[in-house]
């Protein structure tokens, strides 16, 4: 009872922040919009038993992408007069991409799969079942190559946007600490004989 | 809704306020203590005027601090500016929900050792970790709510600063994972049973090194204040005063407690004496003191040490404490899965 409680005020507020995301006129309120949607999700996993994708979806998407969200944002205008300038120029594909979402959503709840209740509120694990260890072991025995390849991509990616944004300059001066550190007295004192 | 529940809302209820109020208390007097050790470290006094010894100083500090008045900049952004401290706070003391403060049989009324936390998560380091991580929104909000140009900046960095650290903080907690072989506190813990040779600080000693000095940066503390140097006023909140000033300090010395409880933790034993012999001193009070000792550290640090420029603290997080610990892993790692290495690392990992 309790539990399709909690369910409603999870599902509700992740839809209500949602719209939130979407309508707010402030993009800064639109991104706390979103971290309050992510949390919602993060209690959906949780009532699913599933606490180690819970906490995983707080701490990289909540954690980690949204401060990189919110560091993009913060230097954006918020003047909403010249946000409106280029309206009608994005509106015909954006409401293509706006009538196909709508589309399969519609076509996604109608097909049956989730109108029955307990999909919301499984079974639940007894105690004992640890998620990590569960996630952990059918990860690194029957999914070893997707997850690898998966992680290949990723270190792909990581190595691609150091290789970009890495540029040196010949002309700036740079620090080097460890020279500094290990400079001794002689290397910079003379004893002088008057 | 029936007496059980009411009964476990009550204790809830309880355990909230037997977390909440000590930290805020033991904020108010880690205030008190910062300054009477840094007045001790630079010769001098501190504050001893108000009360026998100062005692009432953090009380009057308090007081003045409730009665100022809370100024809101006129061109700020009003929700996200009244909103920020409190986004700061909440993380900070939501986090204490899964440390656990001891073991106890309750007096013998239960036969198990149960653990003294809230809630015994099984994937509690992660929680800590994700709930941590949020205390950069509060700073963020706070810089870009007040719609002034130092406190942009301050947030800024701060930002910086705490995205960088938090990635060496968190693969160094993964060898402490990979010893203890749980993400559950209480187990991390009880891996460490059996005196002082067994706590984690002597595998994972660079690790321990690595942490609490991220955690030192995590909280904006002194080498790593940056975040709210003078060249800036006073950083993010600059433009705040009387109590949601104080609130946002109240964030900071939870966080430091916070970190502080967890080195303890994860690193030195948790609630276990050093030698076995000295098991008949409670647990609780263990943790707390080597909790309080590291404290001392920090305030220790804070009087030693000249501010970090920019660019030291950003060489510092990733090119020197990020290779360290990915290094650190694979050691581990190489200790674990190597036939005859792996009788070494055994004796800290008790429950292979």
């Amino acid at each position: 009872m309790l539990e399709t409680v909690f369910f409603n005020l999870f599902a509700g507020l992740s839809i209500l922040s949602a719209m939130g995301v979407v309508l707010a006129r402030n993009t800064m309120h639109s991104v706390m919009f979103l971290i309050f949607c992510f949390f919602n999700a993060a209690g959906l996993f949780f009532l699913l038993d599933a606490e180690f994708i819970g906490i995983i979806m707080i701490l990289i998407y909540v954690g980690a992408v949204m401060v990189l969200f919110t560091f993009v944002v913060m230097m954006l205008e918020i003047h909403t007069a010249r946000l409106r300038e280029g309206f009608l120029q994005y509106l015909p594909m954006g409401g293509l991409i706006a009538i196909v979402l709508m589309i399969e959503f519609i076509g996604a709840a109608t097909s049956g799969v989730f109108s029955s209740g307990d999909m919301a509120t499984a079974e639940h694990l007894p105690q004992s079942v640890n998620n990590t260890v569960e996630i952990g072991q059918i990860l690194y025995t029957q999914y070893l190559l997707g997850f690898e390849i998966a992680a290949i991509i990723l270190l792909v990616a990581l190595i691609g946007a150091i290789v970009l944004t890495l540029r040196t300059r010949k002309d700036a001066k740079y620090q080097k600490i460890s020279a500094q550190v290990n400079v001794r007295k002689e290397d910079r004192m003379r004893k002088v004989r008057m | 809704m029936n007496w059980d529940m009411a009964a476990q809302a009550g204790i809830w209820a309880l355990e909230i306020l037997a977390i909440a109020v000590p930290v805020a208390l033991s904020v108010a007097y880690i205030t008190y203590f910062e300054r009477r050790v840094i007045g001790w470290v630079q010769v001098r006094k501190g504050c001893n005027r108000v009360g026998w010894a100062g005692l009432l100083q953090p009380l009057a500090d308090g007081l003045k601090l409730v009665l100022k008045e809370t100024i809101i900049p006129t061109t700020s952004n009003k929700y996200l500016f009244i909103a920020a401290p409190i986004i700061s706070l909440m993380p900070a003391l939501v986090a204490f929900a899964v440390v656990p403060f001891g073991e106890t049989t309750l007096f013998g009324l239960w036969d198990v050792m149960h653990s003294m936390s809230m809630s015994n998560l099984n994937v509690g380091l992660l929680y800590i970790m994700a709930i941590s991580s949020l205390s950069i929104y509060g700073v963020l909000m706070a810089g870009w709510a007040s719609n002034s140009k130092y406190p942009f900046m301050g947030a800024m960095r701060a930002t910086c600063q705490m995205i960088s650290y938090e990635i060496s903080m968190g693969f160094g907690l993964v060898t402490v994972m990979m010893l203890a072989g749980s993400l559950n506190l209480t187990d991390i813990v009880q891996a460490q049973a059996g005196g002082l040779l067994h706590w984690y600080m002597i595998p994972l000693f660079p690790m321990l090194i690595v942490y609490f000095i991220s955690g030192c940066a995590e909280t904006a503390r002194t080498p790593f204040d940056l975040v709210e140097t003078e060249e800036l006023v006073s950083g993010y909140y600059t433009e705040y005063s009387g109590m949601w000033f104080a609130t946002f300090s109240l964030a900071e010395y939870a966080a430091m407690i916070l970190i502080s409880l967890m080195t303890s933790i994860l690193f030195l034993g948790g609630w276990y004496a050093p030698i076995p012999a000295l098991d008949f001193i409670p647990g609780t009070v263990w943790l707390l003191g080597k909790t309080a000792f590291l404290i001392f550290v920090f305030i220790w640090f804070r009087a030693t040490f000249p501010r970090y420029r920019y660019d030291q603290m950003m060489r510092l997080g990733w090119k020197v404490f990020l290779p360290w610990t990915l290094a650190w892993i694979a050691v581990v790692g190489i200790f674990i899965y190597t036939p005859g290495l792996d009788s070494i690392i055994n004796f800290w990992m008790p429950w292979r």
